[in-house]
């Protein structure tokens, strides 16, 4: 089995300074990290490596140049090979134009690598922009079945099964393949790379993807191709002057939030 | 921290340890410490990780890394928990350098993977109840069997020896020409299970209560000849150059552990307010503080140069860090239990209260000025070299 994991290099802090000028992040000083969910997922399909050695877990991230470290990261621990998809072009894409780019840059990997993806794997969502979208969208661009919040997965025959979370529990669910499914926080936890593994990652080469390289639309990539717009981002402030309601049943605290809201006429 | 003496690997490597340690570690210190436990799934994932081999050439196992590379992942383990620095080096130091030093190639294929994997742990038998620093006085003995040539009988005792419960075999240093003295000592590698090896009672110590330490007892132990480790009447240089080599070891232990604490005391000092103000606004300690900082970096850089003369050493120039290593082992072990001290101070009551991690610290770290040479011992060693 074939799987491509998408994966983010994000800052590795929750608390997110903004430039006040510009509204993007504040990345000098602050460390990267791969995105917390995308290890997880990561770790999901290495595990499916574990029990079938012939499986091939291929790593791709679409960021500048120094994402390459997050890649470096991923090949200690499992991955098989990363790519890098970067260009001046991908700059300031929203959602939509990721994941488009990031869809068009399978088939560009597919053919470097001889194989065929049955499944890709992402991170529910980053917890930097924290959207949730880049791995739905890509489906959707691919044309392909999509399983959210997984926790669990495996092959079965010609289809990937999936243990997914929902607010009320589980549900167990089946895609045929090529799918993707995106992953959230699963019972256990990623591994340590080894001494060995850390070195030979470091001394790996990351190959890029520009636009060059991929059968891609330029005028769906980068700040040209977003649909979405940032206007503002900021740190909300904390409100200290909030009340909690807290009655007897849920339904008494609705009640009581309806009459407090309404009194305030704001509904 | 940027520093000339590391390379990019360094830094990864101690990365790597660093998560590790503060993912694992630092909790699992405080209930080790109670229990005087060293849990086998902490042990199992540092070896798999490769902590265990870093120096050990990769034909054996091993990562096939350098001495600042053990520095680096002594230092960060260290940082959270003193008793899994002491099974770092206990793997890395005593139980392989000596086999790596004099060992053939068959006994390094037979010893090595074990160790390098942390399956096999290699406790080393120099101390003896009544042979510390003055180890040459040793009385354990080694006679040939008389009814065949081939083989040794060990007898004697091993005390303070780390990790014997635990170990799968024993470097012992005994006496085979007690006329000769220290120059009539031999080491064997002798298995934890062979007859006539038992280990003593549980020591129960004031700090890195999770290495499990015992004497070892031997009984008329028959040995191989096979199983000596080097040249026979030569085994006590190979224990002088292991220990030598383990001084940036304890160096590293130490100022780890001193970072670790150093690091809780300025945390406190900025949240923890009397007066009015919190502690980090008063001058007096600010300044106690700073000196603290000042002695630990000291310290610090004295157990880098010592790492970085070794390194150059085994790539071949002509250098002796034996002075370095020793001024290293000396300074930073003492300037720790003072820095730990001090750390101590500024958690008040509460550094008193086992809620708090720096008392264990400030237990853990007594030994450092004590084992693997004590600090008098390295003030003789520089001062031979200064006077020679």
């Amino acid at each position: 089995m074939n799987i491509l994991v998408c994966i983010k290099q994000v800052p590795d802090t929750t608390e997110i300074k903004i430039d006040p000028v510009t509204n993007t992040l504040i990345r000098e000083g602050v460390p990267s990290i791969v995105n917390t969910f995308d290890q997880y997922a990561l770790e999901m399909a290495v595990q499916i490596k574990d029990k079938d050695p012939d499986t091939k877990v291929i790593v791709a991230s679409m960021g500048p140049p120094q994402a390459e470290v997050a890649i470096k990261t991923c090949l200690s621990v499992g991955a098989d090979k990363g790519y890098l998809i970067c260009g001046r072009e991908f700059a300031g894409a929203d959602t939509l134009s990721t994941s488009y780019i990031i869809s068009r840059s399978v088939e560009a990997i597919e053919k470097l690598e001889g194989i065929k993806f049955d499944a890709i794997f992402c991170g529910k969502q980053a917890i930097d922009g924290d959207t949730a979208q880049v791995g739905p969208e890509m489906a959707e661009h691919l044309g392909i079945p999509q399983i959210t919040y997984a926790i669990e997965a495996e092959f079965v025959e010609n289809k990937l099964r999936v243990k997914r979370e929902t607010e009320d529990g589980y549900e167990i669910r089946e895609a045929a393949c090529p799918c993707l499914i995106t992953v959230t926080k699963p019972a256990f936890e990623p591994r340590y790379a080894t001494v060995k593994s850390k070195m030979a990652a470091n001394r790996a080469k990351i190959p890029m993807l520009g636009v060059a390289d991929m059968d891609i639309d330029v005028e769906r990539c980068g700040l040209k191709g977003s649909a979405t717009k940032v206007k503002k981002t900021f740190v909300p402030v904390r409100n200290k002057n909030g009340i909690k309601i807290k009655e007897e049943t849920p339904e008494e605290s609705v009640a009581k939030l309806v009459e407090l809201l309404t009194g305030a006429g704001v509904i | 921290m940027k520093s000339p003496f590391f390379n990019e690997d360094h830094e990864m490597i101690r990365d790597l340890a660093r998560e590790f340690a503060e993912g694992e570690l630092k909790d699992a210190a405080v209930e080790m410490d109670k229990t005087e436990e060293f849990p086998q799934e902490i042990l199992d994932a540092m070896g798999e990780m490769g902590l265990f081999g870093l120096e050990i050439p990769e034909e054996y196992g091993g990562a096939g890394m350098d001495v600042r590379s053990y520095v680096c992942v002594m230092e960060e383990i260290a940082k959270h928990c003193a008793s899994a620095a002491v099974f770092v080096s206990g793997f890395n130091s005593l139980g392989s350098a000596p086999i790596l030093m004099d060992g053939t190639e068959e006994q390094k294929q037979k010893y090595l993977p074990g160790i390098a994997s942390g399956k096999e742990f290699m406790a080393f038998g120099l101390t003896e109840p009544n042979a510390g620093s003055d180890a040459g006085s040793m009385t354990t003995s080694a006679v040939v069997d008389p009814s065949d040539p081939d083989y040794y009988i060990i007898n004697g005792r091993k005390c303070f020896i780390t990790g014997a419960p635990i170990a799968t075999n024993c470097l012992v240093y005994a006496k085979t020409s007690p006329e000769k003295g220290s120059k009539g000592i031999t080491c064997f590698i002798v298995g934890m299970d062979q007859e006539g090896v038992s280990v003593g009672k549980h020591e129960e110590k004031m700090g890195q209560r999770a290495n499990p330490t015992s004497d070892v007892i031997l009984e008329d132990v028959r040995v191989h000849k096979d199983q000596i480790l080097g040249t026979v009447d030569e085994g006590f240089m190979n224990a002088l150059k292991t220990l030598s080599l383990g001084r940036v070891g304890v160096s590293s232990l130490s100022i780890g552990m001193a970072q670790g604490a150093m690091d809780l005391a300025v945390e406190h000092m900025k949240e923890r307010k009397q007066f009015g103000k919190p502690l980090a606004k008063f001058q007096a300690l600010q300044f106690k503080m700073a000196e603290a900082e000042t002695k630990l970096n000291a310290a610090r850089l004295l157990t880098y140069n010592a790492a970085y003369l070794l390194d150059m050493q085994h790539e071949g120039e002509k250098v002796d860090p034996t002075k370095d290593a020793a001024m290293a082992k000396f300074f930073a072990a003492d300037t720790a239990i003072e820095v730990i001290s001090t750390c101590l101070q500024m958690f008040g009551g509460y550094g008193y209260s086992r809620e708090y991690p720096i008392e264990r610290i400030y237990r853990d770290v007594r030994v450092n000025s004590i084992y693997e040479g004590s600090s008098e011992i390295q003030k003789i060693v520089i001062a031979g070299k200064l006077f020679k």
